[in-house]
């Protein structure tokens, strides 16, 4: 017993020196110090929360509930909520409750996917624009511009629209509006960086432009771009939410959350739950990444803080 | 550069002539750069004109038409024309107002657009004004007490604001204030008995009533538009409310905040008079920021009620797959929300003599 909290006093020890003696002992420390920081917040413990448990329906649910999100029994339909159907059944007796679970993954693949191609362009487009500076600057900067200019969701609906509605043109369509402020973002910290002293010293020492970007300037970008994509998180999950409900996303009968309000919209005065507890997943889902985005302001950039929690 | 306005500053007209020219300058720069957001946001809607799976020709002269009438209608399209003569052409259209025609209503976009304009405006308008009127004072409030736990209730108001799918919110909303409360009026900005009595003048309803002077027709749509301009409102109150707070923050940790109190005025005449005046400039901006935000909103609350708007016919022209009247709406709300932008802009640098 005593040995298993030494164990954990030390490496807290250890975790925490003002003497790391390794790269990756300083940076291990760095996450603790920002994890103890972030647990201090309630708000964004609850963000942290809410994101597991996405997490966790996403990769366990399915196989847990049971039952398909396609099987239809007829002679159940619009059922309230019991214990058999949790969440009530739809108009074609589907169990809600299972195509929310089911649909919580078409949500986490669709955050993940956007993330994956807005990451890259961003930063690509912000570093280069910011390291080269001149007219290449000004070109790419007045295109991060354009697209920030213009309104989010009316361009998603008018690309997905053109495109032909389905789940991957909704990715393209959202990740065509979302790259522009990570571009910005890039473009303002490698500003700031490439004037500096280890740049400097790393040209002279003969790297090329492709390097210093990639493995100088590219990390330290990293941890701004990583917070502004948590908060950005819950846009994302509205904004696919959104073009699921006017029907420009996924197509019945795919369990998205968006689609299936759209298709509980007919019922809701007598049945609210067909519309309302979809509704009420891509709530939960949006407010904790808003959480956790917040809390993780909080740590990483002081200067915005709110209020101490 | 410093001579010149030491120079300047010698002779008092010379000082306003430098000022109005650099406030020409401004101007110039921000339509300039109003005019390039304009291009690139046409070449985004031509490009997107372009990828449709749609053949045009195909959809005007069908798919048993000879080669030679094919042929023909693609020369009549201009479809034989380099890509930038296409572009040019179609600028060109477009400053003429011509968005095509839509194929669901059969009338001219520009048309159908001026027609259902009012009712966005009106619903806007309506959702800035209670954003505004509940949003600021929320925001101040929060920032007076910093940390303290009405701070943290604005806070938390403030996330869910942020995290609610516009669209629930309604159907919440309808299900709750409607259906079982029974306190507003459903879908629809009025209702259908009442339709067409008053003479559209100004095209929204609520004055149109009252120019009528038709007091049950003003109430009745009072009571329709309550609910979805509260449900826009809180939107933009969240944002609002946010914004003040910080603005608030960084004046209350001022100096002259605490020369005011050491002279003996009270904390909330500090506060409501001394704080609140000086961030006014950078909050008008923020309004006229989120009015923008607003409009995109208004596409998926004007489909929840039934709202006969620019939104609305965005949607339904969605389902219709009727692309002319998609473009045409993306470039209305797309030119909305840019001139919003720059108008804040312009608000901020006239106002705010500290930015020039």
């Amino acid at each position: 017993m005593t040995a298993v909290i030494d164990d954990k006093q030390s490496l807290r020890a250890w975790l925490l020196t003002d003497a790391p003696a390794s790269r990756n002992q300083a940076r291990l420390g760095r996450w603790y110090s920002n994890w103890l920081a972030l647990r201090r917040n309630p708000l964004a413990m609850a963000g942290v929360a809410i994101v597991v448990g996405l997490l966790l329906v996403a990769a366990l649910g399915p196989s847990l509930v049971g039952g398909s999100p396609y099987t239809q029994i007829l002679t159940a339909r619009l059922e309230p909520p019991s214990a058999e159907h949790w969440f009530g059944t739809d108009q074609l007796g589907r169990d809600i409750f299972v195509r929310v679970v089911y649909g919580s993954r078409i949500t986490l693949m669709l955050i993940l996917l956007v993330s994956i191609i807005v990451l890259p362009v961003g930063l690509l487009v912000g570093t280069v624009a910011g390291y080269f500076g001149g007219l290449l600057d000004i070109l790419l900067m007045r295109i991060t511009d354009l697209f920030l200019a213009l309104p989010r969701l009316v361009l998603a609906l008018a690309i997905a629209s053109a495109l032909g509605p389905n789940i991957q043109n909704v990715i393209i369509a959202i990740a065509i509006t979302s790259w522009p402020p990570y571009a910005r973002l890039a473009r303002a910290e490698t500003l700031t960086i490439r004037k500096s002293d280890f740049v400097m010293a790393a040209r002279m020492q003969g790297a090329s432009d492709l390097h210093i970007i990639w493995s100088h300037i590219v990390p330290l970008c990293m941890p701004s771009i990583v917070v502004r994509l948590t908060l950005d998180m819950a846009g994302i999950v509205l904004i696919a939410a959104g073009l699921g409900f006017l029907g420009m996303g996924a197509q019945p009968p795919t369990p998205e959350w968006g689609a299936m309000v759209s298709g509980g919209r007919d019922f809701i005065l007598d049945q609210f739950w067909v519309a309302t507890l979809p509704g009420a997943a891509i709530f939960v889902v949006s407010l904790g990444f808003n959480l956790l985005g917040d809390g993780m302001r909080d740590v990483f950039d002081p200067k915005a803080a709110g209020p101490k929690a | 550069m410093p001579d010149v306005s030491v120079l300047t500053s010698l002779s008092a007209p010379g000082v306003g002539q430098s000022r109005l020219a650099a406030g020409l300058r401004h101007a110039t720069r921000l339509i300039g750069s109003l005019i390039l957001t304009f291009l690139g946001l046409t070449v985004i809607t031509f490009c997107l004109a372009r990828v449709l799976p749609i053949d045009p020709v195909l959809a005007i002269v069908g798919d048993r038409a000879p080669m030679d009438v094919y042929n023909a209608m693609h020369k009549k399209l201009g479809l034989d024309l380099p890509l930038y003569q296409q572009y040019w052409n179609y600028l060109v259209q477009l400053c003429h107002g011509d968005f095509g025609v839509s194929n669901f209503t059969n009338q001219p976009v520009i048309d159908d657009l001026i027609h259902r304009f009012p009712a966005t405006f009106e619903l806007a308008t309506l959702a800035i004004l209670i954003g505004v009127v509940f949003g600021v004072p929320m925001g101040v409030i929060a920032a007076a007490n910093q940390g303290r736990w009405s701070d943290h209730v604005m806070r938390v108001v403030g996330l869910i604001g942020y995290s609610m799918p516009v669209f629930w919110l309604g159907f919440v909303g309808l299900y709750i204030f409607y259906s079982k409360l029974g306190w507003v009026a459903g879908p629809g900005r009025i209702e259908s008995y009442y339709e067409d009595i008053v003479e559209p003048v100004t095209g929204l309803m609520l004055i149109d009533s009252l120019i009528a002077g038709e007091k049950d027709i003003f109430w009745n749509a009072l009571s329709h538009i309550i609910l979805p301009a509260s449900i826009l409102g809180y939107l933009s109150l969240a944002y609002i409310a946010r914004m003040t707070r910080s603005f608030m923050l960084s004046q209350l940790s001022q100096e002259y905040i605490l020369t005011a109190q050491v002279k003996g005025l009270s904390r909330t005449r500090v506060i409501w008079r001394h704080a609140l005046g000086n961030i006014m400039v950078p909050l008008i901006t923020v309004i006229a920021l989120s009015y923008g935000y607003l409009l995109e909103g208004a596409v998926l609350t004007e489909t929840v009620f039934s709202w006969t708007g620019i939104g609305r016919y965005l949607q339904d022209s969605l389902r219709h797959n009727d692309m002319n009247a998609v473009l045409g709406t993306t470039i209305l709300i797309g030119a909305m929300y840019v001139t919003l932008n720059l108008l804040s802009d312009l608000f901020y640098y006239i106002l705010d003599p500290r930015s020039r």
